[in-house]
């Protein structure tokens, strides 16, 4: 397999600026001549269908819902990082680069990263100008705060419902394309297969989840955005519609995978209250501005929290890593959290939670403050557990919440397919094994506004494009796997319900790949999933029939891809010999229970490739190289 | 407390709108469960109801739902008459069994709009919404030729009344709450943020008239200053909204030269 990353030569500032410079274009009256599928309308989708169209690339964006509107970006809450140093405290883009390798505990690769780092300044004009109303100073200026691993602050914010703001900024920047014809918008679609003609992307197969009609579009280019794969663990932060299923189906088509076993834990969750649960909400870090984490210090005090005083309470965090206290890094935080839970000392009837106390934020700045800042936040907190925050603190536990894994990209983000670029979440690219708050919104806009137009440009005008349309054989043949494959979920008959499964799988996985993995739990975890697979495969029930709206039928799909990637990301957490991030091997780990890297034998990117039905997946290494940023032990102390 | 009152469980009566699809007649059909947990969310209580159908082998019940925190604008329920139910400035998502007791009956029914047409049981076609964003819900500012973010200052208060009317979702509460099936909130909520911030003065006049004009062509009703669309709002948007589009239509029309071009367009 070839893994060239495409790495521009180079000091890293000039990288990206060559390689603009390099790329090859596309003249503007030849644009209206390329058709590009854009898969996905989140911050990457909605960004790059926007910036393409702009462009004058005639673009089919493919969005799982009723309107672009609501993919899960829209519900990132907390903020999004630039560094644009407006608050005179020492940030610039080789800070927010050095902490994003940093935070992401050296796993990621220097050049994007610092790219990433150079376009940030480039969002935050560019969704102002969009109407994106950011919080502000009474001046008129921008406002920022202080997110987990960094020691300045460069986070910019709408409220806490930044996401939706700025999904809303590329959303009318997308709508207005679509007003002009640039961009034809199909809703209620979802990818089933990615269609290759001469070992390039062509197109997709998709299914009107509407009208239960399977459609065939060809284009000269495709772009995944469909985001991560939390909801492999059944519960997380994720929405319910979140799935793998586009990025999946593409891995099997050639596209390799990389680090899957790399999954964010975030540290404030609210915890499970019972079975019936079926998703997990995040209270977002910036929070943690201002909230401060604590478990009594006796695992058997029963008191209220506003009955034990303060010599009896362990603020854990701000006594583990004085210097950067309760906004250590998410993986970190998770971690100090579990193992608080396992001594015994957590909070709640289930003992697995930790309290979050605003109580010295608002006797410090008033109720009132705290409120501006985080109000829509607590409301939240209220509705879904009956409590007010302003009174008692609030009780958080981590919880699955993103993925840094995801489809291998060269710098160019194409995949291991020509012609298959992949975007956002979906891609594994900048943010190593953990990635740092408000750093996602970043990323998704980044690929889609900044370095999609440049690479895509290049692909397409240094590339032979032969004309296909759906009639092509390869088009045939991939909508009769589909067809084949809606039938036999549908033909199973079986007792038992997607959900019903996919609740087994995630507890598989929670347990045995979650927070803490090990060889022991690993391997056990491999003989479980066949298990899990072969009851889908047998046991499974959709009631209806597929000419219709079959949310039933919907689900299985995506159960069926999860058990697989499952498997998957097993296999690539127990090759990783080391901790690092957010995957933690519990036998390797430093005496004070830091995660231990082993830079020798895995500094590198693990790449998987799919070897067909049944057969294990073949692993290979892309070598990671830092030229800027010396190899040391992550340290918040 | 959550996770205190896994002991206490209600029974409940349900009486569900249930279509086979946008061509098919439909009708409210009885449904009980009787352990239902008062943490659970209202959707979780549908997701425990349709495993047991499922169980029957009979078709669960179609509803849109996604983020399940109340942002993204997909649950969309009338519950006992009331779009998202009874709490006020509650997603159907975000509304839990707590606010029901033991042995109630709770009528369920899809977004009831003549411009949101039911496709299946609870779930609605709300695409006439997009529409009116596509036609002026925007700022029209191509990639990568922004000034710098703090060249534009903006006073915290208009910064925050913009941002109290982009919260909305676009659930269409505002819609299916109103006798007259307006639009009136929503329009007026993006057409609010926009007049209010520098960005969209440029085109102040074009983006009223022609999102105005979309509503119009789309099956909407006509506003009637009833204020029930504020009531149902899960974001609580505010009424001022819609006073502050009328005023930015009426300048438009009379003063607008961009609303000239934009009939002509």
């Amino acid at each position: 397999m070839n893994l060239d990353s495409k790495i521009p030569s180079g000091p890293v500032s000039e990288k990206w600026t060559n390689h603009q410079f390099e790329s090859k274009l596309v003249n503007p009256a030849n644009r209206r001549k390329f058709n590009v599928i854009v898969v996905g309308s989140g911050l990457a989708g909605a960004s790059a269908s926007a910036s393409l169209a702009e462009l004058g690339y005639n673009v089919k964006t493919l969005c799982i819902h009723d309107s672009p509107r609501r993919a899960h970006s829209i519900a990132a809450q907390g903020g999004i990082n630039a560094a644009k140093n407006y608050q005179n405290d020492g940030d610039s883009v080789y800070r927010l680069f050095y902490d994003t390798i940093k935070g992401g505990d050296f796993r990621a690769r220097e050049a994007n990263v610092y790219r990433l780092a150079q376009n940030s300044v480039k969002i935050i004009d560019h969704c102002v100008a969009l109407g994106v109303p950011f919080a502000r100073e009474y001046g008129g200026l921008l406002a920022n705060r202080s997110f987990g691993g960094a020691q300045v602050s460069r986070t910019f914010y709408a409220r806490g419902q930044t996401g939706q703001q700025l999904l809303l900024g590329a959303y009318s920047a997308m709508m207005r394309q679509v007003d002009n014809k640039k961009i034809e918008l199909l809703n209620f679609r979802e990818m089933l297969d990615l269609v290759l003609v001469d070992g390039k992307a062509r197109g997709v197969i998709c299914r009107n989840n509407m009208t239960g009609e399977i459609e065939s579009h060809a284009a000269d280019a495709v772009v995944l955005a469909t985001g991560g794969y939390g909801n492999v663990f059944y519960l997380s932060t994720n929405a319910k519609w979140s799935n793998a299923t586009a990025i999946w189906r593409a891995h099997k088509r050639g596209a390799a995978f990389g680090n899957p076993c790399f999954t964010q834990i975030h540290p404030t969750c609210i915890p499970v209250s019972g079975d019936y649960q079926s998703k997990l909400t995040l209270m977002s870090e910036s929070l943690r501005n201002d909230g401060r984490v604590w478990v009594p210090k006796n695992g058997n005090d029963t008191r209220a929290p506003d009955q034990i005083p303060e010599e009896d309470r362990d603020y854990y965090l701000e006594r583990v890593y004085p210097s950067f206290g309760n906004l250590a890094p998410r993986d970190i935080a998770s971690r100090q959290a579990k193992f608080v839970c396992d001594e015994g000392r957590g909070v709640g009837s289930t003992k697995l939670s930790v309290y979050l106390d605003f109580a010295a934020a608002i006797k410090r700045d008033g109720r009132a403050t705290i409120e501006g800042k985080y109000g829509n936040l607590f409301q939240m907190y209220e509705k879904i557990t009956g409590d007010d925050p302003y009174k008692l603190p609030m009780r958080i536990f981590p919880a699955v919440h993103y993925t840094m894994g995801g489809l291998w990209v060269d710098y160019n983000l194409q995949s291991t397919i020509p012609g298959l670029h992949v975007l956002g979440e979906a891609n594994f690219s900048d943010h190593g094994a953990n990635r740092l708050g408000a750093s996602a919104l970043m990323q998704g806009l980044a690929d889609g506004y900044f370095v999609i137009p440049t690479t895509l440009a290049n692909y397409l005008g240094s590339t032979k494009l032969e004309k296909v349309d759906t009639n092509h054989d390869a088009f045939k043949s991939a909508r009769a796997g589909v067809e084949t494959g809606i039938s036999r979920v549908m033909n199973i008959k079986g007792g038992k319900t997607a959900d019903e499964l996919h609740r087994k799988l995630g507890k598989l996985m929670w347990d045995n790949c979650g927070m803490e993995r090990s060889e022991q739990s690993l391997k056990k975890l491999l003989e479980e999933i066949p298990k899990v697979r072969d009851e889908f495969w047998n046991d499974l029930r959709i009631p209806g029939d597929a000419a219709n709206l079959n949310q039933e039928l919907e689900k299985a799909g995506r159960v069926a891809d999860f058990i697989e990637l499952g498997e998957l990301m097993a296999r690539d957490a127990l090759e990783r010999r080391e901790s690092c991030g957010g995957h933690f091997r519990s036998e390797y780990q430093t005496p004070d229970n830091e995660a231990q890297r082993d830079d020798e034998n895995f500094c590198h990117v693990a790449v998987w490739e799919h070897q067909g039905e049944g057969k294990a997946a073949k692993r290979h290494v892309e070598p990671l190289t830092f030229e800027n940023v010396k190899l040391a032990t992550r340290s918040y102390k | 407390m959550a996770g205190n009152n896994n002991s206490r469980t209600m029974r409940i009566n349900l009486k569900v709108w249930r279509q086979k699809d946008r061509n098919a007649g439909g009708s409210l059909v009885d449904y009980s469960l009787d352990t239902v947990s008062p943490d659970m969310s209202f959707l979780e209580m549908i997701d425990v109801l349709n495993e047991k159908l499922i169980g029957k082998n009979e078709e669960p019940i179609a509803f849109a739902h996604d983020c399940r925190e109340g942002i993204c604008g997909s649950c969309a329920m009338v519950i006992d008459g009331e779009p998202h139910g009874p709490q006020t400035g509650t997603t159907t998502c975000q509304l839990h069994m707590r606010t029901f007791s033991d042995g109630d009956t709770i009528v369920v029914e899809p977004f009831r709009a003549k411009a949101f047409p039911v496709l299946k049981d609870l779930v609605t076609d709300r695409s006439a919404l997009d529409r009116i964003q596509a036609a002026g819900g925007y700022v029209t500012v191509a990639t990568g030729n922004a000034p710098d973010g703090n060249a534009i200052p903006i006073g915290k208060n208009i910064a925050d009344l913009a941002m109290d009317a982009a919260a909305c979702i676009q659930c269409g509460a505002c819609v299916a709450a109103c006798r007259n099936g307006s639009a009136m909130l929503f329009v007026s909520a993006k057409v609010s943020q926009f007049a209010l911030l520098p960005q969209g003065q440029a085109e102040r006049e074009r983006r009223v008239s022609r999102m105005v004009w979309q509503m119009d062509e789309e099956d909407f009703g006509s506003c009637t200053n009833m204020g029930s669309c504020a009531a149902a709002c899960p974001k609580e948007i505010k009424v001022e909204n819609i006073a502050r589009m009328n005023r930015e239509y009426g300048k438009a029309m009379l003063f607008g030269h961009e609303a000239k071009q934009a009939v002509e367009d």
